[in-house]
Parts: C-alpha cells; sequence; structure tokens
C-alpha cells in the first residue's frame, strides 16, 4: 500500500513561510540590481516590491479561504519566478532606459487578480468539463483572433498578437493553451473508453481505430495550422507536445506517442523544406557561428549573442547587475533565459530551472492525487505545457534544438504569458485543492475510485495492466 | 492512468536533465571557446568601460584612455596620432584594433600573467583592474624628425634602430593617419571614417608600412650577396671581376644591364669593392650562376627572410624565391624578379652586419609598468641569429664603406663620420616608377644607429634625393645631438 489515509492538513502555514522567502529572494534580487547599478537604489525598488508583497500575501489569504487544502509549495515557488523575473526585466530597463518591468508589475498584478478570480469563481475544476466544446470553440476564435485583419499585427515575423488600442497588445495563442488544454482533458475523459477498447494489434503497437484517430488529426492540424498561417513554430510544438501527452495518458499507449512523433517528423520537414522561415531558423540553428548567417538580417546573432552571455556568466555569474545581458537581442523576453544566466551563473539559472521542476512536479502530484480523470487529464496537460516551455527556451536558447519564439513562464516580459501561467497555477492549486481535501460526502469521488491507481502494487492493480 | 502520469512526469523529467545538461555545456565546458570566440565582442564591450593602459614615449602617454561621458566610460585619445599612427594602431569597437593596441591588450587591460596578483587583490578589495602602460623605446624627439623628412604625398617608411641592443628608435610612415578618427565610439562614424582612410592612396589603417609592405629591394640585395660570396671564399674585396655593361640571362634572350647613369661603365674589369661601391649588376649576376641558389637561399634565411619576426607586432616575412631557374637567379640576387622585403628586414640586415654578424630581435617595448608605477618586465636585448661570423661582418662593413666614400650613396657623408651603407632602386614592372631603398648604419667601427629608408612608387630622381641625402640629416641628427 501507498498511500495511508491520514486526516488532511492545511499546510497553509507552511505556505506562508515558503511564500516568505519566495518575496525574500525576489526582493534580493532586486535589492541587487539598484546597488550595483550606477543610479543606485530606485524608488522602483520599494514600490514594486510591495506591490508583489501585497498580491501574494492576498492570494495566499485567498487559497485560505477558497482552496485551503491546494499544494502550499505552487504559490511560493510562481511568486519566486516571478520577482526574479521582474528584477531581471529592471536590471534591462536600467542598462536600456526602458519601462518594461512596469509593464511587468502591472501585468503581474492583472494576471494574479484574474487567477484569484478564477479561484473563487470555479471552486471546483470539475465545472470546467461542462465547457469542454465551448473550450474548443473558444481555443479556435482566440487562435483566430490575430488573422483578422486591423485586429492582428506582426511582432517579429509571426502574426500571433492582437493589438487593442495603440497600447495593449495581447497574444491569444497563450490563453489557447489553456482552453484545448480543458478541451481535450473533456473530450478524452468522455471518450477515453472507447478509444481505449476498439483497435487493431499491429506487432507490438496497437493502432487505434480510423475514427479515433480523429482528434489526433485535428491536433495536427490545428499545430500545423499554427505554424503555417501565423508563423509560430513555438507554439505549433507547445499545442502538440500538449495533445501528445494527454492522449497518452488517456490511454496509456505508446502507439499514439509513436504515431504523433511520426507525424509531427513528417510536418516538421515539410515546414524545413517549403517554407522560408522554419528554413532560416534551421539554418540559423546548424550554422550559427558562420559570420555570413550571424550577421545577416534575422540570423543567426540572437542565438550566438545568447550563447556569448552565458559563456560570459559561466559557473558563478557576473552579478545581477554587473553582466552585459542587454547585448542581447530581446533580452528581457525571450531571452531572458540567457540574461539571468549571464547574471547568476550555471548555479543560479540551474536554480531557477530547478524552481520550474518542483513547479512541475507539483502539478503532477496534483494529477496523481485527482480523484476524477479530467482532473488528472487537465492537471498533467497543464503541468506538461510549463515544463516543455521551459525546455523549448532552454533547449533553444543553449541550441541544443532551434531557437523558437516561446516565452519563459513567469519570468519573460510579456502579459498574455504572464496572464495565462497564473490561469494554469490557479486551476493546479484547485485540482490540489480537491484531490487533498477531505471527502465530505461519497457524491464526487466514487466514481473515479476505480481509476485511481494502478500502481498501488496490489493483485488488482495488477490485473488492470493485462486487462488492457 | 497514474502510471501514464508517472512516465509523464519521467519524460519532463528528461527535458529538465537535457536543459541543465545543455545549460552545464554552454555555461562551463563551452564557455571558454564561446568567449574566444571572434564574433565575440562582448570582452570588448566590457574593456571600453575599463581603464585602459597607456603607451608611452618618453615617459609621455601617445595613447591613453580619458573618462568619458558618451556610450562607454573611457575614450581612448592620441596624441600626435599621425606621427604614431602606424605603430599604436587603434582601438575601435567596430574597427577592431591593431598594431600595438592589439598586441599588446592583455597587458593594456590588465589581463596578462604579470598582473596576475594584482587582479587576485583587486577581487577581495573590489576594485576594478587596471590596465598596464607601456613604454616604447621610441626616441620622441628623432621620431618627430624622421617622420618631417619623408615629405607628405610620398610613400615612405624610415627606421632608425640600435644594432647592439636591436632597440627601434624611431619607425615612421607617410601616408599616415589620425588614430583618433577611428576611434570614435559611435559605429557609424567609426565607419565612416574607416571607408574615407580606405580610399588614400597607399594607405591601409590595418598596415605598418615598415614591417608590411613587401616591395622588390633592389640593390640594398647585394649586401646578402657580398655575404654569400665572402663566406665561399671564392672571392675577396679585391677580386678581380669581369665587368661588362650588359649580360645575357642564361637559357634566354634577356639582357641585364648596370645602371644607366652609373660608374659602372667606367671599369670593364673592376674589383668587388669597386663594384659594391658603384652598384654594378652584371658582375654579381655571374657571380651568381657560380655560387648557387641555395647559397643565396641560406644566407637570406640566416637574415630572417621567410621567418618569424615579432616587434611585437608580426612582420610580414620577407621572401626569397624557391626552385629559381638560372635567369630568374640572376634578377632575383640583383634585387629584383620575385624577391620581396619588407623595410624591417632590410634594417636587420644593416643590424646583423653592424653587430658582427648577430642581428639583435628588433623591438619597440622598453617596459611595461603597473598602474602603481612598479615596473612589471622590462625588455632584455635578444639575439634573433646569428647571420654571418664576425670575420665576414667586417668585411662586408668595409665594403659598405665604399657607396658612402666614392659611390652611390656619397649624399649621405657626414664629415668626420665613419658611414657604411648600400643605396638600391628597383624597377616597378615596365613604370617609370621605383622603390629607391638606403640601408647602412654609422659609426661602421662601432655602430651606434642602423638606418632604413624606402620610398615607394616615386620617380628615380625624387627617390635618390630623399635617401642619401635623408641618411646624412639622420645621422647627423643623431650625433650631434
Amino acid at each position: 500500500m501507498s498511500e495511508l489515509e491520514t486526516t488532511p492538513v492545511s499546510r497553509r502555514n507552511m505556505e506562508l513561510l515558503l511564500l516568505l522567502l519566495a518575496l525574500a529572494v525576489a526582493m534580493a534580487a532586486y535589492y541587487l540590481v539598484g546597488i550595483n547599478s550606477d543610479g543606485g537604489m530606485s524608488q522602483e525598488f520599494i514600490s514594486q516590491g510591495l506591490i508583489l508583497a501585497a498580491l501574494s500575501l492576498v492570494f495566499h489569504v485567498i487559497l485560505r479561504i477558497w482552496a485551503k487544502y491546494a499544494d502550499p509549495v505552487i504559490l511560493p515557488v510562481t511568486v519566486a519566478l516571478n520577482g526574479i523575473g521582474l528584477a531581471m526585466i529592471h536590471r534591462i530597463d536600467l542598462a536600456r532606459t526602458t519601462d518594461a518591468a512596469f509593464r511587468q508589475i502591472l501585468w503581474t498584478g492583472v494576471a494574479m487578480v484574474i487567477a484569484m478570480i478564477v479561484l473563487w469563481a470555479i471552486r471546483d475544476h470539475r465545472v470546467l468539463r461542462r465547457f469542454t466544446y465551448i473550450a474548443l470553440a473558444a481555443s479556435v476564435l482566440l487562435l483566430l483572433l490575430p488573422l483578422i485583419p486591423g485586429l492582428g499585427v506582426i511582432i517579429n515575423g509571426a502574426r500571433i498578437w492582437v493589438r487593442v488600442g495603440s497600447v495593449l497588445s495581447f497574444q491569444p495563442g497563450e490563453l489557447a493553451k489553456i482552453t484545448l488544454a480543458i478541451f481535450f482533458a473533456g473530450y478524452l475523459s468522455s471518450n477515453r473508453e472507447l478509444i481505449l477498447l476498439a483497435g487493431r494489434k499491429f506487432g507490438p503497437l496497437q493502432l487505434p481505430r480510423a475514427r479515433d484517430l480523429g482528434p489526433m488529426v485535428v491536433a495536427w492540424l490545428v499545430s500545423i495550422g499554427v505554424l503555417v498561417i501565423q508563423r509560430d513554430l513555438g507554439s505549433s510544438i507547445l499545442f502538440f507536445g500538449l495533445f501528445m501527452v494527454m492522449i497518452y495518458v488517456a490511454t496509456a499507449r505508446v502507439s499514439w506517442i509513436v504515431i504523433g512523433v511520426l507525424m509531427l517528423a513528417g510536418g516538421g520537414t515539410f515546414a524545413y523544406l517549403t517554407m522560408s522561415h522554419v528554413t532560416r531558423r534551421i539554418n540559423g540553428w546548424l550554422n550559427a557561428f558562420d559570420p555570413e548567417i550571424f550577421h545577416a538580417q534575422g540570423g543567426s546573432s540572437q542565438i550566438v549573442e545568447g550563447l556569448f552571455g552565458l559563456a560570459n556568466g559561466g559557473l558563478l555569474g557576473t552579478g545581477l547587475g554587473n553582466g552585459s545581458p542587454y547585448m542581447v537581442p530581446l533580452a528581457n523576453s525571450d531571452m531572458i533565459v540567457a540574461s539571468l544566466g549571464e547574471e547568476l551563473g550555471l548555479i543560479g539559472l540551474s536554480a531557477i530551472v530547478l524552481c520550474y521542476l518542483i513547479l512541475v512536479s507539483r502539478g503532477m502530484r496534483a494529477a496523481l492525487g485527482s480523484r476524477d480523470t479530467f482532473g488528472k487529464l487537465l492537471a498533467t496537460g497543464l503541468s506538461f505545457t510549463v515544463g516543455l516551455q521551459c525546455f523549448v527556451v532552454i533547449g533553444g536558447v543553449t541550441r541544443l534544438i532551434p531557437l523558437t519564439g516561446l516565452t519563459t513562464p513567469f519570468m519573460a516580459a510579456g502579459g498574455s504569458s504572464l496572464l495565462s501561467n497564473w490561469i494554469i497555477v490557479a486551476l493546479l492549486l484547485l485540482i490540489s485543492h480537491n484531490s487533498r481535501r477531505p471527502i465530505l460526502s461519497g457524491v464526487s469521488a466514487t466514481a473515479e475510485v476505480a481509476t485511481r491507481a494502478p500502481r498501488s502494487g496490489g493483485l488488482f492493480g495488477k490485473r488492470k495492466e493485462s486487462q488492457r | 492512468m497514474n502510471q501514464a502520469i508517472r512516465n509523464t512526469w519521467i519524460a519532463v523529467m528528461l527535458l529538465f536533465v537535457l536543459s541543465l545538461g545543455s545549460l552545464s555545456y554552454v555555461q562551463f565546458f563551452a564557455a571558454k571557446d564561446l568567449s574566444e570566440n571572434a564574433l565575440n565582442n562582448r570582452q570588448l564591450f566590457k574593456e571600453f568601460d575599463l581603464p585602459r593602459g597607456a603607451i608611452l614615449v618618453d615617459g609621455k602617454p601617445i595613447a591613453e584612455s580619458v573618462p568619458s561621458d558618451g556610450q562607454f566610460d573611457y575614450q581612448r585619445v592620441y596624441t600626435d596620432p599621425e606621427l604614431y599612427s602606424h605603430l599604436t594602431g587603434f582601438y575601435s569597437l567596430s574597427n577592431s584594433s591593431t598594431q600595438l593596441e592589439s598586441k599588446m591588450n592583455d597587458v593594456l587591460t590588465g589581463n596578462s600573467q604579470d598582473l596576475f596578483f594584482d587582479r587576485m587583490i583587486n577581487l577581495f578589495t573590489g576594485k576594478a583592474n587596471e590596465g598596464a602602460s607601456v613604454e616604447l623605446t621610441i626616441d620622441g624627439e628623432l621620431q618627430k624628425y624622421v617622420y618631417g623628412l619623408i615629405p607628405d604625398g610620398t610613400r615612405g617608411t624610415i627606421i632608425v634602430s640600435e644594432p647592439k641592443t636591436g632597440n627601434i628608435l624611431a619607425m615612421a610612415s607617410k601616408p599616415s593617419y589620425d588614430t583618433n578618427l577611428l576611434a570614435v565610439h559611435s559605429s557609424s562614424k567609426a565607419a565612416d571614417n574607416m571607408s574615407k582612410l580606405l580610399k588614400v592612396d597607399g594607405l591601409s589603417p590595418y598596415r605598418n608600412p615598415a614591417i608590411g609592405n613587401l616591395t622588390a629591394p633592389g640593390s640594398t640585395f647585394k649586401i646578402f650577396d657580398m655575404v654569400a660570396a665572402l663566406e665561399s671564399g671564392k672571392y675577396t674585396a679585391d677580386t678581380m671581376l669581369d665587368n661588362p655593361a650588359k649580360v645575357t640571362l642564361p637559357g634566354t634572350n634577356t639582357q641585364l644591364g648596370n645602371f644607366y647613369g652609373g660608374n659602372c661603365a667606367a671599369q670593364t674589369k673592376a674589383t668587388l669593392a669597386f663594384i659594391v661601391a658603384q652598384s654594378c649588376n652584371t658582375p654579381f649576376v655571374n657571380m651568381s650562376q657560380d655560387l648557387g641558389a641555395e647559397t643565396y637561399q641560406d644566407v637570406t634565411e640566416r637574415f630572417g627572410f621567410g621567418q618569424q619576426v615579432e616587434i611585437p607586432m608580426s612582420v610580414v616575412p620577407s621572401v626569397f624565391p624557391s626552385e629559381l631557374n638560372a635567369a630568374q637567379l640572376g634578377q632575383s640576387v640583383i634585387g629584383q624578379f620575385d624577391v620581396k622585403t619588407t623595410a624591417m628586414q632590410m634594417n636587420m640586415a644593416a643590424m646583423g652586419i653592424a653587430n658582427d654578424g648577430v642581428i639583435m630581435e628588433p623591438n619597440l617595448i622598453k617596459q611595461v609598468i603597473a598602474p602603481d608605477l612598479r615596473v612589471l618586465s622590462e625588455s632584455k636585448p635578444k639575439a634573433f641569429s646569428t647571420a654571418t661570423t664576425k670575420d665576414i661582418a667586417d668585411k662586408v662593413t668595409d665594403l659598405m664603406r665604399g657607396p658612402v666614400k666614392s659611390g652611390t650613396a656619397v649624399r649621405a657623408q657626414v664629415p668626420g663620420l665613419d658611414i657604411a651603407a648600400k643605396t638600391g632602386t628597383s624597377q616597378i614592372g615596365n613604370s617609370d616608377l621605383v622603390n629607391s631603398w638606403i640601408t647602412g648604419f654609422a659609426p661602421a667601427d662601432d655602430p651606434q644607429v642602423a638606418v632604413t629608408i624606402v620610398f615607394e612608387k616615386i620617380d628615380f630622381k625624387t627617390g635618390s634625393s630623399l635617401t642619401s641625402p635623408n641618411m646624412k640629416k639622420i645621422l647627423e641628427a643623431v650625433f650631434n645631438q
């Protein structure tokens, strides 16, 4: 037996302690930026620090009221990441005399307030299952928004932005990853059995029926569509990864992964051969240090400058405010990992990566503990997107994989990304709350108990596996 | 289902492990290579915010970093830039740096091995690393004087060095330029100025003519002929040689003559001493057929041809072609055909003869001074090569007195001064223009200075009026000061 039933503890005090620690880390980062810059301590240190602290504490109180049993680590880790990101954006501001940090703290506020509203409004994540097909419609709408003339704008070659008025620009695709996750969780939790039972065996692989391939094909089309129409390589990888994982978790069949990877490889090759911007990306990735490609417009200078920055940081980093991360294009958004790596060093950046690992792991833990299939799928899908996004960004910046325009969750300057990731955090908190809270009546949980622990080690679990 | 979630978690873990591995590779294992990548100007940016050491002549800065309110904390400023441009080079963000600014970069930025302990102390005290200063062997007065001797509009180079130490006392060239134009922070302005300078005829801001321009040495090459001849034991100063007005190059119909205006025609048979003084060609052509190409190959190599010389800037190696046929050898030994030398190389030839056959390594750096004025290193005279024996060197010295006493370099005569020198004129294709040379030293019995003057692409008359007469002026300046 792996899990003993004990009286659930809310662990909110632990959260408060960790939260204070996270705020201390963020403030210390801000403080270091201040003392290491010529301008000295600035007003922003106090005001922005206080705003972040106040928002986090309010969030904490909200959790005490509406999601008492939520995971105590998720919020502090997120606040720490958001805070360090703010400090770095502020640091780039000082070098470039821009004011992105102000916008970022504003968006952090908006994002946290909306996340709190999500917590308050939803309470129980299972209500989202009712919106399965609405979520699909919303996803399609969100993805199409940038294509509407007059509304969509092209930034850095990708048509993934909408602009309302003259200042507010937004990336609706960021929200689409949430609505798509909801759709897939809803669809798969309803049709899971059907997909599982039907199908032919083909060697070691169990191939699904053609009609069950439907959602898979839709997923593939959506991600390739995004790539073709919006020229956004990163999002298409992200969406595709999301679908793959959710289908895998729903069916536990490796055959889906194999088919998916084959389709991805096919789509990728096709894109490389036929689409100029993908070709350029790949060439810039393979031959990044070719001076001709380095100096070319839209060439490899971004990634190479990022690598130089990371190398300059080395093991220990230059210290916040002492490096020159501003030499890298998009130093406070797409390339913020390089900026962090330069000033905090491999050690500091690894700590940040481990924070993400903790966040993703806690999300997956919530999925494991969830009492319903929908919750499991949603939590896994959302956590996985955060993890995958980290990998695509870090892999891209370190030239492990081609660089794409994905943002680093919670850290990169950008409102849409902050908002969607904070909503993801709110949903994960909700799911973890619902999985850990004491069962008052048998209303919700009983139906899902059977699916709960295939690995519980007992006869029951073994039999289930062999049945498949 | 939970098993699938656990598997997913393991997959995510793998992604994180890959990320951390990739970061470790970039930030730790490949960090050094990346930092040294040619495309990486991060170091340079950092340098521009640090006090860089000065380059000093006679204790006064000719290049120094002064605090600036511009894009960077410091601005490189050059004093008398035209005088020293080819030595200091420039220190520029967009055009990179050249000459001493490039070669001595580690010292000037404070990153050299010598400053290791200073850096360690600064690490603990939190002080910024300051660069060390470099004092040159250049004599400021002399540098100014010789620079003034080169008329504007000509392509001239003058080198004055000490044969006994290898120290370079003056090294000036025209056309020159204002290094400050290229040290500006604005990259567009720097690029603009650079493209303007590149249009100046005969000028490349990337090349110091004294060590970078390869030209045919003409009859100054006969210094090596003399060494080859005397070393063979078959010839002495008094050996009578046939001195026809023309010889036909072996295997060809090409005729090669003695210099048209000279006094060679006066004697159809002459001693080696006479033909050196009058710089007759035909006896040397005949001699080359006797001695063979390898002999010349060997002699020139001992004098530095084809070898890496650093003053500390790299001197472009001079060339004596290999695989010569008889006709080509005949032309080569009078400093024509594909023989190409730098002014520095011909100065080294004079230095070698002057210093009993031992060439001291030519050198511009006198000492390196730490920011707190400690002397970090002082350069000591080093032998570059033993080019020939003292005996041969003495005999060649004696032969080289001839041109000044009664031959092609009489206009270099300074009353009361014993001078050894050899002139040279090399034709450039079929044009009327020549390269005009003189290289020599004084006093011949106790040499203090070696002087080399070359004017490229100049008409014969102007050229010869700028070589020997200028040598005279320089020697007067050196010995009357």
